[in-house]
């Protein structure tokens, strides 16, 4: 967990910030807390939505903040049907497109699910962590990849 | 009989009450896991575990899973008809096996008038306790919706109502034990105040065996000072990040219904192998029942050391708390407002808009759970808070995985053992 894969390269303090928000049913928060230190400690401000977010409320709070990019956690096995009614409106709206989104946690109720991930990736993620231990270290590396200017497709 | 009756006739009986933590979304399995449950080895109660939807009040997200086949995390209660879940109840509840509905819902009226239109009167909850750490209904939405639901809960013929506080669990995880005690003695004294008769109060397993014992202790003292009406105590299985194998599971589970027997428990809620990663099975479930029966009959009573006798600190930082809300006002949904509005109550790292959030807990070099702040609670002079490090992402996770770290590490020292050598491990 704490293998360091990069240098440590931190990004502008200007930079925008990063939301960090649960899904509309799911009211776990420690994984939201322990994602916004770590998300902090990469340089970035973080904007954390918190638990049981409303759909209208994230998509709201997306064009306002106009984030560097949006980290959907959720462990309550509700997570592939609440990730992919929300990433199916988030990309209909049209400043939202390309905005880079990703989401992780346990997201099935049956333990990790390709299919979900599939599923996922395919309605508009540009990543899904399934729950496995190395998944903070491959969002360090998604968020450096795009710091760096390339958009890095993980799955 | 009512529920709380039966728990308190089988643990005069000698038996400690083991109950799972249960919600399926289909009908049939739900059935098959109640009557798993019955037929258990042990001397069981029943529970359905109601899904995240409904406890968000969401039933259209639950009809569009119903429709495309998605499974729940749970039974949807208030979306089957009362028809389906008395079909599914037939012939296996019954006065020898009292049903409970557990939710987690801080606009849970839906959810009370399914359970009673299906003949059930045994629920869980609590004005703050389903609500700080479920999600963002304000905290006066709740302790209205709250007082309404022990208004149709009291109002339902069936039988005497059962209520149980949630209190003891909260977060689940670094919350000092007294908060615990403290929240859960006050909301079984606002569900008294609002005419439900028969209550329980919970304590989740902590970071530390002595701690915890002492914090059982100090929640049937203040019981028995505070409330009228009939009571008894339900400890839950640690609630917090669980070990990852089955050897540390099984560990920490035994540890559990050890703390239950010498606490005076009446009732424990397991956990299962699975909990760190998905939803246990029936089978799962069976397993961690008879377990926890197994370690329960086993555990003596033995006399426990004079400071855990009387709850010791625990006590003494939980009667403060309480008496602290007790001064507000009389009216007991307005004085834990009040409370939580001054931060007077403050549950470490609760991101609820209506919680100050000016606390934080912390595992002492000793195992037990502390204080490194207090904010405005008052329990200066009565706690040390030593200055806590500055919140890491992995010092934050360190002390997530503490417990399950020393009970997976323990089971690894001792090697795979089989569940009848197992238990016991930890004191
Ligand atoms: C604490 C806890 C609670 C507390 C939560 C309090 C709060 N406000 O946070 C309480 C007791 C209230 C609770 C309630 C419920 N819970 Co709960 N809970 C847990 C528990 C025990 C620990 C979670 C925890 O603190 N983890 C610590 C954090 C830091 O880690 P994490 O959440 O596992 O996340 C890690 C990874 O998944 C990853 N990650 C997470 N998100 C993301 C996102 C990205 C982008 C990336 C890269 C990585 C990543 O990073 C983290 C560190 O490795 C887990 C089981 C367990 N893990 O032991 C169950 C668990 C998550 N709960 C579960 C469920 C179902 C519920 C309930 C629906 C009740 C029920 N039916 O049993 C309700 C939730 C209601 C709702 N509306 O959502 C299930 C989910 C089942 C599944 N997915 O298959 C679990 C797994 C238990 C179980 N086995 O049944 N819960």
């Amino acid at each position: 967990m704490n293998v360091v894969v990069e240098e440590d390269r931190r990004p502008a303090p200007d930079a925008r910030p990063v939301i960090v928000s649960s899904t509309v049913s799911d009211a776990h928060t420690w994984n939201l807390v322990y994602l916004q230190l770590l998300i902090e400690e990469l340089g970035y401000q973080v904007v954390n939505l918190g638990p049981c977010v409303p759909e209208e409320e994230l998509i709201a709070a997306c064009a306002r903040i106009r984030p560097a990019f949006v980290v959907l956690s959720s462990v309550n096995g509700h997570g592939g049907q609440d990730g992919l009614r929300l990433i199916r409106r988030l990309r209909a709206v049209g400043e939202l497109r390309d905005l880079p989104i990703v989401i992780g946690g346990k997201l099935g109720i049956g333990g990790a699910d390709p299919r979900i991930v599939a599923e996922l990736a395919a309605a508009g993620f540009d990543a899904v962590f399934d729950d496995n231990s190395d998944g903070p270290v491959l969002l360090r590396r998604f968020a450096r990849g795009l710091d760096s200017g390339g958009r890095r497709e993980l799955r | 009989m009512n529920f709380g009756d039966l728990v308190r006739r089988r643990h005069a009986g000698g038996r400690l009450v083991v109950q799972p933590r249960m919600g399926m979304s289909d009908p049939e399995t739900m059935r098959a896991g109640l009557l798993a449950t019955r037929k258990a080895e042990a001397s069981t109660v029943g529970t359905i575990t109601v899904d995240s939807y409904t406890r968000q009040d969401d039933l259209a997200a639950i009809a569009e899973a119903l429709r495309d086949g998605k499974p729940l995390n749970g039974y949807p209660i208030a979306s089957h008809p009362a028809q389906t879940t008395r079909a599914l109840l037939d012939g296996l509840w019954d006065e020898q096996f009292p049903v409970q509905v557990r939710h987690g819902s801080a606009r849970p009226q839906r959810i009370i008038r399914a359970l009673t239109k299906a003949g059930l009167h045994a629920t869980e909850g609590g004005p703050v306790s389903y609500c700080l750490p479920y999600g963002r209904t304000p905290l006066a939405d709740s302790v209205r919706n709250w007082r309404e639901a022990c208004e149709l809960l009291a109002d339902a013929d069936e039988e005497r109502p059962h209520l149980e506080s949630f209190g003891g669990c909260m977060l689940g995880q670094l919350c000092p034990p007294s908060l615990l005690v403290a929240i859960s003695v006050l909301e079984a004294m606002f569900f008294q105040q609002n005419g439900i008769d028969d209550v329980s109060v919970s304590y989740a397993q902590q970071t530390d065996p002595g701690q915890d014992l002492e914090a059982v202790t100090a929640l049937r003292r203040l019981c028995g000072e505070l409330l009228s009406g009939t009571w008894h105590v339900v400890v839950y299985t640690y609630m917090g990040a669980f070990p990852r194998t089955e050897e540390g599971a099984l560990s920490l589970l035994g540890a559990s219904a050890e703390l239950a027997v010498r606490g005076g428990a009446q009732r424990l809620i397991v956990k299962t192998v699975a909990e760190a990663v998905r939803i246990p099975t029936v089978a799962e479930n069976v397993a961690a029942l008879e377990h926890a029966d197994t370690v329960a009959r086993r555990a003596g009573a033995a006399e426990p050391p004079e400071h855990e006798r009387d709850g010791g600190q625990v006590y003494r930082e939980a009667r403060v708390l309480v008496e602290a809300v007790l001064d507000q006002c009389a009216d007991l949904g307005d004085a834990l407002l009040r409370a939580f509005a001054r931060g007077q109550l403050d549950v470490p790292f609760c991101l609820h808009p209506d919680n100050a959030g000016r606390t934080r807990g912390r595992i002492g070099p000793d195992s037990r759970l502390g204080w490194a702040a207090t904010g405005a609670m008052p329990l200066k002079g009565l706690v040390n808070t030593s200055a806590g490090t500055a919140l890491t992402a992995s010092g934050f996770l360190a002390s997530l995985s503490h417990v399950q770290h020393t009970h997976d590490t323990s089971a690894l020292a001792t090697g795979p053992r089989s569940i009848e050598a197992n238990s016991g491990v930890r004191r």
